[in-house]
């Protein structure tokens, strides 16, 4: 598999602020990449770097083995695009401004984009003023899906989509994806990276902390083990790698590191287990390993 | 609230005596913080430039003679449709020059601010969502407009006061205090009617382009048929009378004083104010009474590619300002037989006109030519800036994330600029060409004239290659742009009347261009001129292109 997208050292600057410190970054050709982070750790500026709309102060970035900077007309006509932010021209229909944005790109797929627009549920009659932020958002969804674009650059783009629709985005996505498409797509919705994403890439402070699959990333935290045993639990807290340890009559709570799990269940069985529960880590824990105060301490590699 | 049962919270939080009316008074304060640079500029620019305008009427006009040769030209009604309705005539003093003959001009700003500011601080806010959290407040149903209209009312009022005791001020001879007040209360009384109709189509529309548009449209209405009436006789006629403007040109201030027309525009305003307090409850918040049409869901095929976008986007600016301008030459033209006449019994313009050189016709189709090209200048820069606000406002970048390059992109909105100028001043040409060849019987005049506003294209493309230099290097700056374009005015309208110094009109771009017909033809200026705005285009592509996009998004 060869990458779509490899970024090394990248380092964006403006004026003093430091929005890009370094981020290294990698997407593989038909997989389905997701950025994830809190908002301003440097993921629209990093896909606006992508479409050469920034410059970077240092490092390399190359996309379909082009440059972003200098060849981006080029590029341009092999991937589509969703702002975060969606704006339309107040005078301009929905309509066209799908109609639009595809002949500037080089073309659309007439049939794809009735049948998007048909699925969003989107009255492309209607001028941009009068639209909301969802609709908005749907007229940009419907003009980047109906390019037949070999890469997709979605930067937050269910952000205002409601849950029904925001299934409808999943399930082209997932068509999308079959088609051998690559997507890399930003967001700090951590359900939406979860469903969709094969891989994920974690961005703080304009670095990527950790990349991986969800399971690889999940082997590197803590389960959540929730128990009822027979006779009350004694002495897990002399094992390793136990946190949180909460014990009430016969039932007991804790978190353990990945590489301990296998001693602490073993442990459990000796006090006759009734029921036993585990959480793999959420995202949202993944993320607050790397955000949370408490984690400020052992959270980055 | 619609809940039957009063819980004290209920009771404590929600005052009895909240009506329709509640909060009026935060949000006049609030506004007046929102507008408290705009509306003293409005309101300080008009008072100055009116100040500044009668201060040179002795120079213009030293002797009664001028004065009387000025007042002979109103009987053409070509004149009267662009001063006044005539009045004062027989002793055509400084106070009537100046009620019959600026108060026009005066209320076309007046009027703008008014409109402007209602549509400004309620369907603006209403399309932009923020109504609805003010709304979501302790606010009630009319508090906003009736906000607005303190707030304008109060605005005209202060215009009114500082006018009146502006030209009160000036000492002039026969402009007193008493009819100075008249003058600034016929001046805020165009303000107040258009105050409230903006207040009226702010809630017919459901954008505030669309407001502002429609009452500017009813304002221009109301000056044509003012115009109209006026060309019919004398003093006016019925049609003036059907008009605001109209009205307040009626009181005729410094002449007879008169105060009662002003009881007609009250009148209006109140029975305007109570139109848009009825039609606010006949809709929802956000809504307008206007059912926005649906658009086409598919895009045409003229709607393709950039010069397609860019098209679409000033098509309609493209034709008003082409229709306007057309419109303006025609009438320009028609009065040049009258000028001849004025202008050889008038001592001054004769010494600025024979710095010009040529017959006294051609001097001042030149001029006109040359007003003209500023106007056209205005609509380059316009044109050339709306890359920027597409930028600012995100807009640009969809566009700029397809297979179009910065270069090619900024072009296209570049090219609306210089081929949109270059209309006009095709358009001014002929309208002037056309109306002053049948007005002089000289066949002849029209490709003389029309030759005069074709040479001013390559300066007014060097001001726009300006607003592109700035846009690539240094896009915050854009603005200054606008300095460049008051100093292309001032010189252009002024530098002759005032006899600027030779370097502080070879300054402005326009002043390299020869002033055709009355000056003879020289092609290498404009071959400099059009040299030096390639270079800077250019200078603005590339600057562009190595910059980065910025949005506020």
């Amino acid at each position: 598999m060869t990458d779509v997208i490899h970024i090394k050292d990248l380092e964006k600057r403006f004026g003093t602020v430091v929005a890009l410190d370094g981020l290294d970054l990698s997407v593989t050709q038909g997989e389905v990449h997701g950025l994830l982070g809190p908002n301003g750790a440097g993921k629209t500026t990093t896909l606006r770097i992508l479409l050469g709309l920034l410059r970077a102060n240092s490092g390399t970035v190359e996309m379909l083995d082009g440059d972003p900077w200098a060849d981006a007309v080029e590029l341009h006509r092999r991937l589509a695009y969703v702002p975060g932010d969606v704006e339309l021209w107040p005078n301009l229909t929905g309509g066209e401004a799908i109609d639009l944005l595809g002949r500037l790109r080089g073309g659309l797929n007439q049939t794809r984009r009735d049948e998007l627009v048909e699925r969003f549920d989107l009255d492309p009659t209607k001028k941009g003023r009068t639209y909301s932020k969802g609709n908005r958002q749907k007229v940009a969804i419907v003009a980047a899906l109906a390019s037949d674009a070999e890469l997709l650059l979605l930067d937050e783009p269910t952000a205002g989509l409601d849950p029904l629709m925001e299934v409808v985005f999943q399930d082209v996505i997932q068509q999308m994806r079959r088609e051998g498409r690559t997507v890399f797509l930003s967001s700090h919705i951590l359900a939406q990276v979860e469903k969709l994403a094969d891989r994920i890439s974690i961005i703080r402070q304009g670095k990527v902390v950790q990349t991986g699959t969800l399971t690889e990333m999940r082997h590197l935290t803590r389960t959540t083990i929730d128990a009822h045993t027979a006779t009350p639990v004694t002495g897990l807290e002399t094992l390793k790698g136990i946190h949180d340890l909460d014990a009430s009559d016969g039932r007991v709570r804790f978190a353990v590191d990945g590489e301990h799990l296998d001693a602490a269940v073993k442990h459990l069985g000796q006090y006759g287990l009734r029921a036993l529960t585990s959480h793999p880590p959420t995202l949202e824990e993944l993320m607050l390993r790397h955000y949370g105060d408490e984690v400020a301490s052992g959270g980055e590699r | 609230m619609t809940s039957t049962v009063a819980s004290p919270l209920t009771d404590r939080t929600i005052p009895k005596s909240g009506g329709p009316l509640t909060g009026t008074g935060i949000l006049v304060r609030f506004m007046l913080r929102r507008d408290r640079v705009r509306l003293p500029v409005w309101i300080l620019a008009i008072v100055l430039f009116t100040m500044a305008s009668v201060v040179a009427l002795p120079d213009l006009y030293p002797t009664v003679e001028d004065r009387q040769a000025r007042a002979v030209l109103m009987e053409n009604p070509g004149t009267r449709a662009v001063s006044g309705p005539g009045y004062g005539l027989d002793d055509y003093t400084f106070g009537a020059m100046l009620s019959h003959e600026f108060l026009s001009w005066v209320v076309i700003f007046v009027a703008l601010m008014s409109l402007l500011a209602v549509v400004r601080h309620t369907r603006n806010e209403e399309e932009t969502g923020r109504a609805e959290l003010v709304r979501s407040s302790l606010v009630g149903r009319h508090s906003t407009t009736t906000a607005a209209l303190l707030v304008v009312v109060g605005a005209n009022v202060v215009l009114g006061l500082l006018m009146a005791l502006g030209l009160g001020s000036l000492g002039l001879e026969s402009v007193g205090w008493g009819s100075s007040v008249l003058f600034g209360a016929a001046t805020a009384s165009v303000g107040l009617v258009f105050a409230g109709f903006g207040a009226v189509t702010a809630q017919v529309s459901e954008s505030a382009r669309g407001a502002s548009g429609f009452a500017g449209a009813v304002f221009a209405l109301a000056y044509l048929l003012r115009a109209a009436g006026d060309m019919t006789q004398v003093g006016g006629g019925l049609l003036s009378w059907l008009s605001p403007v109209g009205w307040a040109q009626q009181t005729r201030a410094y002449v007879d004083d008169r105060w009662w027309p002003l009881l007609l525009s009250a009148g209006l305003t109140v029975v305007l104010a109570a139109v848009a307090f009825w039609l606010s409850t006949r809709r929802d918040v956000g809504a307008g009474l206007m059912e926005a049409r649906p658009g086409s869901p598919n895009a045409s095929k003229t709607l393709s590619g950039r010069f397609g976008l860019a098209w679409r986007l000033h098509r309609s600016s493209v034709i008003w300002w082409s229709l306007s301008v057309f419109l303006f030459a025609l009438g320009y033209g028609t009065l040049a037989t009258e000028i001849e006449r004025f202008v050889s019994e008038l001592s001054v313009l004769q010494e600025a006109i024979a710095e010009i050189g040529g017959t006294v016709i051609d001097a001042w189709l030149s001029v006109i030519v040359l007003v003209f090209a500023v106007v056209a200048a205005v609509f380059a820069v316009l044109a050339a800036l709306r890359a920027r606000s597409e930028e600012n406002s995100g807009r640009a970048e969809p566009v700029l994330s397809t297979a179009v390059s910065k270069p090619s992109w900024l072009s296209s909105h570049l090219a609306v600029a210089l081929i949109g100028s270059a209309v006009l001043m095709s358009l001014t040409g002929l309208g002037l060409g056309i109306s002053a060849s049948q007005a002089l019987g000289d066949s002849e005049m029209l490709w003389r004239v029309l030759g005069a506003s074709l040479a001013h294209i390559p300066a007014i493309w060097l001001v726009a290659g300006i607003a592109v230099a700035l846009f690539g290097l240094m896009p915050r700056a854009t603005v200054l742009v606008w300095v460049v374009i008051a100093y292309v005015g001032v010189v252009g309208w002024l530098g002759a009347l005032l006899r600027f110094p030779d370097w502080a009109i070879n300054l402005s771009p326009l002043g390299h261009t020869p002033l055709l017909p009355a000056e003879d033809m020289v092609w290498t200026p404009l071959v400099v001129l059009t040299v030096a705005a390639a270079a800077l285009i250019l200078v603005g592509l590339a600057g562009f292109r190595r910059r980065d996009l910025q949005s506020t998004a």
